[in-house]
């Protein structure tokens, strides 16, 4: 799948990069759906002997490919939830020199790299490439209900059904963007939504 | 002068702790209380030595939230410029002195789930009141410091008393040796490094650290040059409209501050960048000394750290 280039943006926009081969101790894949794609551009037999991968399908067939690396561990689950435990106790019982890798999209990173901060790894130093969908993370600001793969602006909240703006603003801490009301000075007065890249 | 802001005080204690350190304390002249700090932080102490200020930056070993005095433990070096010789011979109980407010280059990040000291030598003392600080809040740390003799190991005796548990302690006349791959490959994740000694046990961790993968926000590390000697250089201030003489002994900054020009530092070292100064015309070449710029800085000819680096040449002009 060819990658997304998104538009220049404010500071606050994460940006993301393209995954390379670091030295380290051991090296942690966390990647969704066409976040494979980048797992399989970087990976060397000699990272890969001492690599762990988590993996979310989302539908998309990379797992055997994945697999076929041959890493230290392997995971597939169907959600970041799923997989959620597994990171926290991986990252817990890691040394430092651990190298972590992020792909796939933007919620999938955002959340892993949450994790690995909260385990003491500078936000910095964790590397990420985007591949796939452009679907975003959204926190309503008025409700702080978090809606999952919002792909259009505006979009209604899935929590307390405001329609909501898409906003660039992004919180590392939330992994998430925030979303604001479009209507709240005129109720009912809501463009047409389109994709948020459109 | 543009250091930090300075502080009257005088000298109410001086401790000598072995052949080659010793301890003073100072309180402020006024009575009133000193500002807090955060271990790691330094202060500049003036030193009034004749018709020359020496000014040397010393790091804060005593708790960081006493503020009823700090205290600083000065080695004394026979081949520097005089400074600690001034310190360890002309300075009496009761002496009036000035330093500045504190400045911290080598702070704690609080960050980290565990914070891994190295230590050489006189580098021990940031981490006096780093130790300190978190001792308060019950921080996660670990000490390996390495010293020549047990004679010289500064504060080894005080450390492994209070904390028997966390302080290792390597003499090197005892063959003994930090076994640093081993140390650094079982730290759990989130530990942060901080190393302050010679340049060569800097280097030695930063690199070891490095290629073991640890990221660089991770690497914490301190080391003040002190201004070496060189040849006499002339030098003339654009904005000052002076034209001055750098002697052997002096260093760019203080002929700077001879002549009364206003120059800005901080650390007096060559590592916190304030003193960057750019350069507008030369001819000759560069003694550069700072780790504060890179190399392709350092080649480019158009700045200088004046607290360190010096001089050969003709002509050079400088935006002061
Ligand atoms: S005063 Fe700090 S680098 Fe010169």
């Amino acid at each position: 799948m060819s990658k997304f280039t998104f538009p220049e943006s404010i500071r606050s926009r994460p940006v993301y990069g393209t995954l390379a081969p670091r030295a380290g101790s051991a090296h942690l894949f966390v990647a969704d759906a066409h976040g494979a794609e980048a797992i399989l551009d970087v990976a060397t037999p000699e990272i890969m002997a001492k690599g762990h991968i988590i993996y979310l399908p989302k539908g998309e067939g990379f797992g055997d490919k994945l697999r076929a690396l041959n890493p230290a561990s392997f995971y597939a689950g169907p959600s970041f939830a799923a997989a959620e435990a597994r990171l926290h106790r991986m990252l817990k019982d890691a040394k430092m020199g651990l190298q972590v890798y992020l792909a796939g999209t933007e919620g999938l990173m955002g959340q892993a790299q949450l994790a690995a901060t909260d385990a003491g790894i500078p936000h910095t130093a964790i590397q990420t490439e985007h591949r796939g969908s452009t679907a975003r993370r959204m926190q309503c600001v008025h409700c702080k209900g978090i809606t999952e793969d919002v792909e259009i602006d505006p979009f209604q909240c899935s929590h307390c059904g405001l329609n909501l703006f898409v906003r660039d603003h992004y919180s590392r801490r939330l992994a998430a963007y925030q979303a604001v009301c479009i209507d709240a000075e005129d109720p009912g007065n809501v463009p047409a939504s389109k994709g948020i890249y459109e | 002068m543009s250091g930090a802001e300075k502080i009257a005080v005088k000298v109410t204690e001086i401790v000598p702790l072995n052949d080659l350190v010793t301890r003073f304390k100072f309180e402020r002249v006024d009575g009133g209380l000193l500002p807090t700090f955060s271990g790691g932080a330094h202060t500049v102490v003036e030193m009034q030595d004749g018709d020359i200020t020496r000014l040397n930056p010393y790091s804060l070993m005593s708790d960081p939230m006493d503020q009823t005095a700090y205290t600083i433990s000065v080695r004394r070096d026979d081949e520097g410029r005089g400074g600690s010789l001034f310190m360890h011979t002309r300075v009496a109980l009761g002496d009036e002195m000035v330093i500045s407010y504190p400045v911290n280059l080598f702070s704690l990040d609080l960050r980290a789930k565990k914070h891994l000291f190295v230590a050489g030598g006189i580098g021990i003392t940031p981490f006096m009141a780093q130790i300190k600080q978190l001792e308060r809040f019950n921080g996660h740390w670990e000490l390996h410091y390495a010293c020549r003799t047990p004679a010289l190991g500064t504060y080894g005796d005080e450390l492994r008393a209070h904390h028997p548990n966390e302080t290792r302690i390597y003499y090197d006349d005892q063959d003994q040796r930090i076994n640093l791959a081993d140390l650094l490959e079982g730290q759990p994740l989130g530990t942060h490094v901080y190393v302050c000694g010679p340049k060569g046990m800097i280097e030695w961790v930063r690199n070891t650290a490095q290629a073991d993968g640890w990221p660089r926000e991770a690497i914490h590390y301190e080391e003040f040059l002190a201004p070496k000697p060189g040849k006499p250089f002339e030098v003339k201030l654009a904005v000052s409209n002076k034209v001055i003489q750098v002697g052997e002994q002096e260093s760019l900054l203080e002929a700077m501050e001879r002549e009364g020009v206003d120059a800005p530092y901080l650390c007096r070292g060559g590592a916190c960048g304030q003193c960057e100064t750019s350069v507008i015309d030369y001819a000759g070449n560069f003694i550069h000394r700072d780790h504060w710029l890179d190399d392709a800085e350092h080649d480019s000819g158009e700045k200088i750290m004046p607290c360190v680096s010096r001089f050969e040449g003709k002509t050079l002009v400088l935006d002061r």
